[in-house]
């Protein structure tokens, strides 16, 4: 009798387990890329003044307040920004207006052609780049939460299948790095986790702020696969199970990465 | 051009400060290429200076070799009450400017 119970709870336990998504990295484990940079970048990321990313933070601060489009309203003219604390952590999200998924970029695009009236901002122009740093700044110290509940279910699949997905010339998946040989020398690179808590991101060698779609896109050029369009779906989706992987990383925008 | 300053607000009389500058700026080398094979024009800032109460504490030439998005970091003693003004110019002959004041006491 208690055998049987014994083996009934662990029946249930095994159960439990395989209903929790399987991580590759435990969340114990978990470490943001400013833990493969030099200490000397990760004095500048951390650094309120130096650090060049918050150029842009500033930036963000004034297109938060002006007003834009035919309704001459400002973002400040609706929400507070003292609402806006935690909120970048919290993306990509299902949009619930529309039900499609979308990312911190997508909701601000969202917000200035219906709210405003205006124009949408352009991927990598100074102006996204900008209101996206004074965002994700907003939530700085806060754990990343995706959720992948309800509609976001299906987007967590074909991300976690995009990550997956052996690519390009070099026939390499994400997880063949970022999975399983973080911590090890790709020649004078250490490899990171792959973690997206530090973006928007001023980037050494890009010399100026970027976005996690052209990080992702950096990546995919150095496996020498198809890079795609800004905003494309699978972008979307990749950037959600990358969320979710990284889940209760703090945010560090403006990260400083090599 | 964006710029920042940070000094302290105020000091004592005699005192040495860290005077801090970052600049938004390219930086633009003039030994890259665009995507079609064009060499872009050098354009960066070629000269910064500082001046405290009007007059000159600080020059630096700049040029190829620095990065985009220029720190520079230097001391000063403060001596009165006055203005902290950077100005800078780049090769296409845009110039910038910030200011900003710090008390002296004593």
């Amino acid at each position: 009798m208690r055998r049987a119970g014994i083996a009934l709870a662990a029946a249930a336990l095994a159960a439990g387990v395989a209903h929790a998504e399987k991580r590759a990295i435990p969340p114990g484990e978990l470490k943001s890329g400013s833990a493969f940079v030099g200490s000397d970048l990760r004095a500048l990321q951390n650094d309120d003044f130096a650090n060049p990313g918050m150029l842009w933070v500033e930036r963000g601060e004034k297109l938060w307040s002006e007003p834009a489009g035919r309704k001459k309203i400002a973002c400040a003219g609706c929400h507070k920004v003292q609402s806006m604390r935690g909120v970048a952590a919290g993306y990509p999200k299902i949009d619930k207006a529309s039900g499609k998924l979308v990312n911190l970029e997508g909701r601000i695009n969202a917000c200035r052609i219906d709210r405003l009236g205006a124009e949408p901002f352009r991927y990598e122009s100074e102006e996204m780049l900008s209101i996206t740093a004074y965002l994700a700044r907003r939530s700085l110290g806060l754990p990343i939460k995706a959720s992948i509940d309800g509609a976001a279910r299906a987007h967590f699949e074909a991300g976690r299948t995009s990550y997956h997905l052996r690519r390009g010339q070099m026939n390499l998946s994400c997880a063949h790095c970022h999975d399983a040989q973080w911590g090890k020398r790709l020649l004078s690179e250490t490899i990171s986790q792959g973690h997206p808590n530090a973006y928007p991101a001023y980037r050494m060698e890009w010399q100026t702020m970027g976005s996690l779609e052209r990080r992702l896109r950096a990546c995919l050029s150095g496996i020498r696969a198809e890079m795609l369009p800004y905003g494309s779906q699978e972008y979307l989706d990749l950037e959600l199970y990358l969320a979710w992987r990284a889940q209760g990383l703090p945010i560090e925008t403006p990260g400083v990465r090599r | 051009m964006a710029a920042r300053i940070q000094i302290p607000r105020e000091a004592r009389r005699g005192e040495v400060i860290e005077v801090r500058i970052l600049i938004q700026h390219p930086m633009e080398t003039g030994y890259r290429h665009d995507d079609v094979g064009h060499l872009i024009k050098r354009n960066v800032i070629n000269v910064l200076s500082c001046r405290y109460d009007g007059v000159e504490v600080f020059r630096a030439d700049l040029s190829s070799g620095i990065s985009a998005n220029p720190y520079v970091q230097f001391y000063t003693v403060a001596e009165a009450s006055g203005d902290l003004e950077f100005t800078w110019a780049d090769d296409e002959g845009e110039r910038g400017s910030e200011r900003q004041a710090i008390v002296v006491k004593g």
